[in-house]
């Protein structure tokens, strides 16, 4: 193997799993130690200029980063991220003034279509750098589907109402209740640039019978929330079904217990397993007596009269196929019947672009997705971007800030005269976290508490109040305990072979067993060799150049605690603890040019 | 030293042996020698051995005396009993608790200063009465704890960190240990573990006397240009003789040796040493072509390592002396003390 490089900017980037899971990449351990520390106001910055919208995210987010987390390798489960991200929102000082300001003018015109988490973004990044931003959304206030669509018991309007105001406040302007109709009108309307963040505003509909004759009592889930949130739907009947298995569903399922739904049930064509939602939500509408059967595909909505009554299932069960494809069969069994007044469709989301007039230079896919750039976002049409589920189909909030970023990015350098094939590389500090013999500017010592459980709102005063949120957040002391169970993994264990004397010391005090001093090879092999199993062949081997003895370092990231305790116990300092930040490259980066700077 | 404890999490896949037990199970408290101690590896090298060898960490005792390596009993098997004992003693206080309780395994831990310097005498009649126990010397040719002055071991020529010059004989504690009739004698290097560890494992497997000398660099006094105890110096004269495997039960040795490069000597409780001939010519079953061995290489400046001698049917104490097979823990009180009329009859045989 050849030695690591480890000042190309992914290496050490990819060492810290959560970062580098985050579509935003969020410096997470970062601000868990500022949280830690009690700067709570430092960590929400860090977070405001990574993902723009911490609070929500705190309560909402997918978390991508925490099944990447290294402690959910060390033991059961990862660092409850998301909610300490909650934390730093819910106990941070006034920050408006750390906010940047709108800046000066520079004469140039946005159009955002859409007032979700993508458009935001764009803006928030823009706004300051002189752009006039102006956001339309059909609904009266800003926030798209964060608002309309997520139940005011996991995300309270005071919460959406802050983070989009400080987006709102620098300078952007925002045209509630004006739903863009046609492209091409905006496009004669001469803005500089046109950014898409509609989403994927459909539900898709399932198409069988009596769906027509019993459409009374059918619902399609999204719609259905969004008249929730709006209030224009304010009960359900006493018997619920929710068809579909993502987080739409948990929502629904949820929101119908606090409308009069006595007996709501979810029901899924797949497994329990393999249902799309969090396993979070899953267990959260489990908790609220919801129960949710599985391998049941609906054939037929029963009607009488033009007055739904049930929805007839075919049972399933999963086969695989040689290639380890899950096909659902039918079990033989025979159908049933469940009875109900009410049921709520939330089996997918669409995208829908009829305003986008066919003249306006935007190419679509077989799938009717405009086709667009996955890196900088443009679409057939270089004045017009897209970014969030209008571009790639339904994900969720850490995904459209992360397109808003690069958007905006994109939008930046083409303003400027820019390639926007070009991307900037991020800015990486580097830097030894050493203070004395033993001491580090990090806590090192490793904490074996299991995951701090979040504390929840009583059940039986929850589900009377529709807006009262459920989790109530960790305290202080709750979340000192979680933040204490990161791994610190941005320090990272650097080591220089040409101070190696080969003592072992490292080799002998290393908890995880992740260092082996051998013969290089080729990685298949190196890693048949090391001191400890090597499952996780996606986490990266750190091989050193040659040593005096012939041999090479090799340390297996995979499980590394990031304890420092190589260094501590190393007496030449061959091994160091460098704290590594890497600075996403966003609109306005200082650093515009092509320059890479690292270890 | 460190200031926070090793982290108490290990590796999720770690292997566990015959009992349940992975290495960290054998582990003690966190060393507070200097960093890169040589003897911390040698601690390591103990806790794998007693790991592969599913010992179980009850049947140990760890003995030791006083300096840097005596302090290591600390820092391995925590659930083993120990005794550290006053300088240079180990020999003796060893002796006794074998002669109490023939069960244990016992681990004698001591450095250069405790047994060529003050406990000399107490190494030296150790060995020559056959104590079944494996007896190890922590060896870095200087006074560690007292910065740095030459031991016993030190090499006649080598220099000190300030530069002075030894211009006193060393003792060879391997030389002795062959003369004096140990039954089991290796010398081996801290910094090779894949050496050690088998070596460790068959001396604690060895009933008789086992003697190691384990060379083991003293970072902060004795690893400089100069020194025959740093790891380069050891590296470059490192003279193996052999590599030893360990197999314990009946299972064939599946190994791919070349044929006649490999010699199996079987000791008296059916462990298996595969031994691997580096040096064609050495013959590990010749106490005396040992010595020689030892004594022509030592003045060309090389450190002649592996498992020098070894007598598979060696006898212990215990034989020599038609001990009681029980501990004397486990006897009650009328067996322990029979009483006058018994002694009155000793005594009586005895004029």
């Amino acid at each position: 193997m050849k030695p690591t490089d480890i000042s190309a900017p992914d290496y050490f980037h990819k060492v810290v799993d959560c970062q580098w899971a985050c579509p935003a990449h969020t410096p997470v351990p970062e601000y868990i130690r500022l949280i830690a520390e009690g700067r709570y106001s430092d960590a929400y910055m860090i977070n405001w200029k990574s993902n723009v919208f911490p609070g929500i995210l705190g309560r909402t987010c997918d978390r991508p980063c925490e099944p990447a987390c290294r402690r959910g390798r060390v033991e059961e489960t990862p660092v409850a991220i998301c909610r300490l991200k909650r934390v730093a929102a819910d106990f941070k000082d006034d920050i408006k003034h750390r906010l940047p300001k709108p800046g000066p003018k520079n004469g140039k015109r946005i159009a955002l279509v859409g007032g979700g988490p993508a458009s935001l973004a764009v803006a928030r990044d823009l706004a300051p750098l002189g752009y006039h931003c102006t956001v339309f959304d059909g609904d009266p206030k800003a926030g798209g589907m964060m608002r309309s669509q997520i139940p005011k018991f996991r995300l309270p309007d005071s919460v959406i109402d802050e983070e989009t105001d400080y987006v709102l406040n620098l300078g952007v302007e925002f045209k509630g209740g004006q739903r863009i109709d046609s492209l091409k009108q905006l496009l004669s309307e001469n803005y500089d640039a046109i950014f898409v963040g509609s989403g994927a505003p459909r539900g898709r509909e399932l198409d069988i019978p009596g769906r027509k004759e019993a459409a009374a009592n059918i619902h399609i889930g999204i719609e259905w929330l969004s008249n929730v949130s709006f209030g224009h739907v304010e009960k359900i009947g006493r018997r619920v079904i929710v068809l579909g298995g993502g987080n739409t569903a948990m929502d629904c399922c949820r929101t119908a217990r606090r409308l009069g739904g006595e007996s709501v049930k979810v029901i899924v064509r797949s497994g329990f397993e393999e249902m799309k939602a969090s396993p979070w939500e899953k267990e959260d509408a489990l908790h609220e007596d919801i129960p949710i059967l599985n391998y049941m595909v609906p054939v037929a909505f029963k009607h009488v009269a033009g007055k739904l009554i049930g929805v007839t299932f075919q049972k399933v069960k999963a086969e695989y196929d040689a290639k380890g494809r899950r096909n659902l069969v039918p079990s033989g069994e025979p159908d049933e019947t469940v009875s109900c007044d009410d049921v709520l469709v939330a089996v997918g989301q669409e995208n829908a672009f009829p305003w986008i007039e066919a003249d306006c230079g935007i190419e679509f896919d077989k799938w009717h997705m405009p086709k667009v750039d996955p890196k900088t976002f443009v679409s057939t049409n270089p004045k017009v971007f897209f970014g969030g589920d209008a571009a790639f189909g339904p994900k969720n909030i850490i995904w459209a800030v992360a397109h808003g970023h690069d958007a905006a990015l994109s939008i930046h350098r083409m303003l400027s005269g820019e390639d926007i094939n070009e991307r900037p590389l991020p800015e990486v500090h580097v830097s030894s976290q050493k203070m004395g013999i033993h001491e580090w500017s990090y806590d090192n010592d490793i904490s074996t508490d299991k995951r701090f459980k979040v504390p929840h709102r009583d059940k039986v005063i929850a589900l009377k109040d529709i807006r009262a949120e459920v989790e109530l957040g960790y305290d202080l002391k709750l979340a000192l305990g979680e933040a204490e169970r990161c791994l610190n993994c941005d320090v990272q264990t650097v080591f220089s072979a040409p101070l190696c004397i080969e003592c072992d010391a490292c080799v002998d005090i290393c908890p995880m067993d992740c260092i082996t001093f051998t013969e290089n090879g080729e990685e298949d092999d190196v890693r048949q060799r090391l001191k400890a199993p090597s499952p996780h062949h996606d986490q990266a081997l750190y091989v050193s150049g040659d040593l005096k003895t012939g041999r090479v370092m090799v340390k297996d990231e995979d499980v590394c605690l990031h304890c420092g305790l190589c260094a501590e116990r190393c007496p030449t300092g061959a091994w160091d603890m460098q704290k590594y930040l890497i600075d996403m490259v966003q609109a306005g980066s200082t650093c515009q040019s092509k320059a890479r700077s690292a270890a | 030293m460190t200031y926070i404890a090793k982290p108490k999490f290990h590796h999720p896949g770690l292997k566990k042996n015959e009992l349940g037990y992975t290495h960290r199970d054998y582990e003690g408290k966190i060393s507070t020698l200097c960093a890169g101690c040589g003897h911390d590896s040698i601690t390591a090298s103990i806790i794998e051995a007693c790991y592969e060898l599913s010992i179980e960490p009850h049947r140990v005792a760890k003995i030791s005396g006083i300096g840097c390596s005596s302090k290591t009993p600390d820092y391995f098997l925590g659930n083993s009993h120990g005794f550290n004992s006053v300088h240079g003693r180990m020999p003796s206080v060893l002796t006794g608790a074998n002669l109490a309780n023939r069960d244990l395994i016992y681990l004698g831990v001591s450095g250069d200063g405790d047994s060529a310097s003050i406990g000399f005498g107490q190494f030296a009649h150790s060995i020559r009465r056959a104590v079944n126990m494996t007896y190890i010397v922590e060896n870095n040719g200087v006074y560690g704890l007292t910065k740095g002055q030459f031991s016993a071991t030190a090499d006649r020529g080598s220099k000190s960190k300030k530069g002075v010059t030894n211009t006193d004989n060393a003792i060879d504690l391997v030389a002795i240990a062959l003369q004096l009739g140990a039954t089991f004698v290796a010398r081996s290097f801290s910094g090779d573990k894949t050496q050690l560890v088998p070596l460790i494992a068959a001396a604690i497997r060895h009933k008789g006397a086992s003697f190691i000398d384990v060379i083991s660099p003293c970072i902060a006094f004795n690893n400089h240009a100069g020194s025959t105890k740093s790891f380069d110096y050891v590296r470059e004269h490192n003279d193996a003789v052999n590599r030893l495997d360990v197999l314990v039960g009946r299972e064939p040795i599946s190994v791919d040796y070349a044929p006649g490069t490999v010699q199996v000597v079987e000791q008296h409780d059916g462990t298996r040493l595969a031994l691997r001939k580096l040096d064609a010519d050495y013959d590990p079953h010749d106490r005396l072509g040992a010595q020689t061995f030892l004594q022509k290489h030592a003045a060309k400046g090389q450190i002649v390592t592996g498992l020098l001698y070894v007598d598979p049917d060696a006898e212990d104490l215990h034989t020599h002396l038609d001990t009681v097979e029980t501990p004397l823990n486990t006897m009650d009180e009328k067996a322990l003390c029979p009483g006058s009329a018994v002694l009155d009859k000793i005594n009586a045989s005895l004029r």
